[in-house]
């Protein structure tokens, strides 16, 4: 036992000492490594917070009703009416075309535009929530809805949070295709600069297997290079993001003034980033595992 | 103890580097195997640590059959042989110490027991106080004792050096011989391929001379 822990440790040390022993060269891998691999982190982390916010979004599926422009008085709360009695309404609220109109001039900078109006151009309209959020139920109520009376134009509200998940479904192949790409990327790296190592390192090799070394012992410092090399490179990817994410938060307060929704970028979860740490220290240990099997046996004491 | 029972070598050119040897080495024993150049004492010590397979005949060492031993069997073998090589094999990329803690670091000591090991071994040679030199610093006499410390620091029951007095001085020679007779003397079987009888002088040692691959009596 005692053996076996001074085994692995000697071989971390020894991983350390060779990243050590070439600074500048190994921090450029990592880099390479920590860029490849925070291309599909990104695209992940983009994903998560979009389907957070159509998570948002879809929670309240809300139908608007515009009325035709003649719609009057009477026909209002017939309409009223007909809402209050339907079971598959909520609740609803009624703007009225002048509320409307007070609302575009406050939240937009056309108020010079709407000021030169001689006219109302909006219609009254209904906005409508239903009990159900079942796509299925929200299109009938949609349907019926727009055949009565005056109904100009009915609008299902989480109709683009269904394209918005068709989207993102798309989105999910693309991260799982970069990441396959870009794993291989980070193997082929690996195995390299492993291939480079066993190389300038015959002479040991060696001399341990002629002194009673076994393949393990000699596999080992390579294969934890390997992992270490992973990890930082993924450790490089998260910053990346980090920083990308404070960046685009930066810009974001302002879209969120004015749109007022809070609108904000979440970096990964804890649970997300100790995988993105795990995943890139296996594939580093794989690429140093693939080059060990191939260039070891090559090197036998004569 | 080592035991060699007609072994013979082929290489894979047609060259027969040794005939039908056979003889057996008994625990404690310390033996010399002389011939010319080229006579099989290099091909005849790498078959006893199993960096060479004989092409037919049994090799057993502490009564295990090398010749026919799993590779993944040979390092076990090979920790409880101390080999001095004719190359001497040294790292130029380390210290002195830690060329002889390299055997140690093979077998899994921790770092305490090692270090002291180190030591010993450093002190029988004469180097502690070259410790922390580089090789590349240390004279050729000073070089081979680095290889013996390095071949004993794991106190193995057999020691085997090929040509360890090589290109060394009478003086020198003389130092490293005595050396392995004081290694003999506690009980450690030695083997020791040298080229001529000459050096050893009046001494009582048992000789294996190898001639042409075969074994002259």
């Amino acid at each position: 036992m005692i053996a076996w822990l001074s085994h692995h440790w000697h071989a971390f040390f020894l991983a350390l000492r060779q990243l050590a022993s070439a600074p500048f060269a190994n921090l450029l891998n990592i880099i390479v490594i920590g860029v490849a691999f925070s291309l599909p982190t990104g695209v992940y982390m983009l994903l998560g917070n979009l389907q957070a916010f159509s998570g948002q979004m879809s929670e309240a599926p809300q139908l608007s009703l515009f009325l035709e422009l003649d719609a009057d008085k009477a026909t209002i709360s017939k309409i009223e009416s007909r809402l209050k009695q339907h079971p598959q309404v909520a609740n609803f609220q009624f703007i009225s075309k002048d509320s409307a109109l007070k609302q575009l001039k406050q939240g937009s900078e056309l108020t010079d535009i709407v000021d030169s109006l001689t006219q109302n151009p909006l219609p009254d309209a209904f906005i409508i929530n239903a009990n159900s959020t079942e796509p299925e139920a929200l299109e009938q109520l949609r349907a019926e809805i727009q055949k009565w009376p005056k109904a100009e134009y009915i609008q299902l509200d989480s109709a683009w949070t269904k394209r918005l998940d068709a989207l993102l479904k798309l989105g999910q192949l693309a991260v799982l295709m970069l990441t396959a790409l870009l794993s291989f990327a980070l193997v082929v790296v690996t195995f390299n600069t492993i291939r480079l190592q066993i190389l300038t390192k015959r002479d040991e090799i060696e001399v341990s297997k002629l002194i009673g070394a076994t393949s393990n012992f000699i596999r080992r410092p390579f294969l934890y290079f390997g992992a270490i090399q992973g990890v930082a490179g993924g450790v490089i990817a998260w910053l990346i993001i980090a920083i990308v994410i404070h960046f685009i938060n930066s810009e974001l307060t302002d879209l969120v003034q004015l749109y007022a929704v809070d609108l904000h970028l979440y970096h990964l979860s804890v649970e997300d980033s100790i995988s993105l740490l795990l995943f890139s220290s296996c594939l580093g240990w794989l690429g140093a595992w693939l080059s060990v099997a191939t260039h070891l046996w090559q090197i036998e004491p004569k | 103890m080592i035991s060699f029972s007609n072994v013979y070598k082929r290489y894979p050119n047609g060259f027969d580097a040794l005939k039908n040897i056979a003889f057996t080495i008994k625990l404690g024993e310390m033996v010399f195997i002389t011939g010319h150049s080229g006579a099989g004492k290099s091909t005849l010590l790498r078959l006893i640590a199993a960096i060479e397979r004989p092409t037919l005949g049994g090799i057993f060492v502490n009564n295990k059959n090398v010749s026919t031993l799993k590779s993944r069997a040979i390092p076990f073998l090979r920790r409880n042989l101390g080999m001095v090589f004719q190359d001497q094999k040294i790292l130029f990329d380390r210290s002195v110490f830690d060329n002889v803690l390299l055997p140690l670091q093979i077998c899994g000591f921790d770092h305490w027991s090692a270090t002291g090991r180190v030591r010993a071994a450093l002190d029988k040679v004469g180097l502690l106080s070259r410790e922390k030199a580089r090789p590349i610093t240390l004279s050729g006499g000073e070089r081979q004792r680095l290889c013996i410390a390095r071949a004993i620091v794991n106190r193995p029951s057999i020691l085997i050096a090929d040509e360890p007095t090589a290109n060394l001085d009478a003086d020198y020679s003389k130092d490293i011989m005595n050396m392995f007779k004081s290694f003999h003397q506690v009980g450690v079987t030695v083997l020791i391929a040298i080229p001529d009888a000459e050096i050893l002088g009046r001494s009582q040692e048992r000789i294996l001379a190898l001639n042409h691959g075969k074994l002259e009596i």
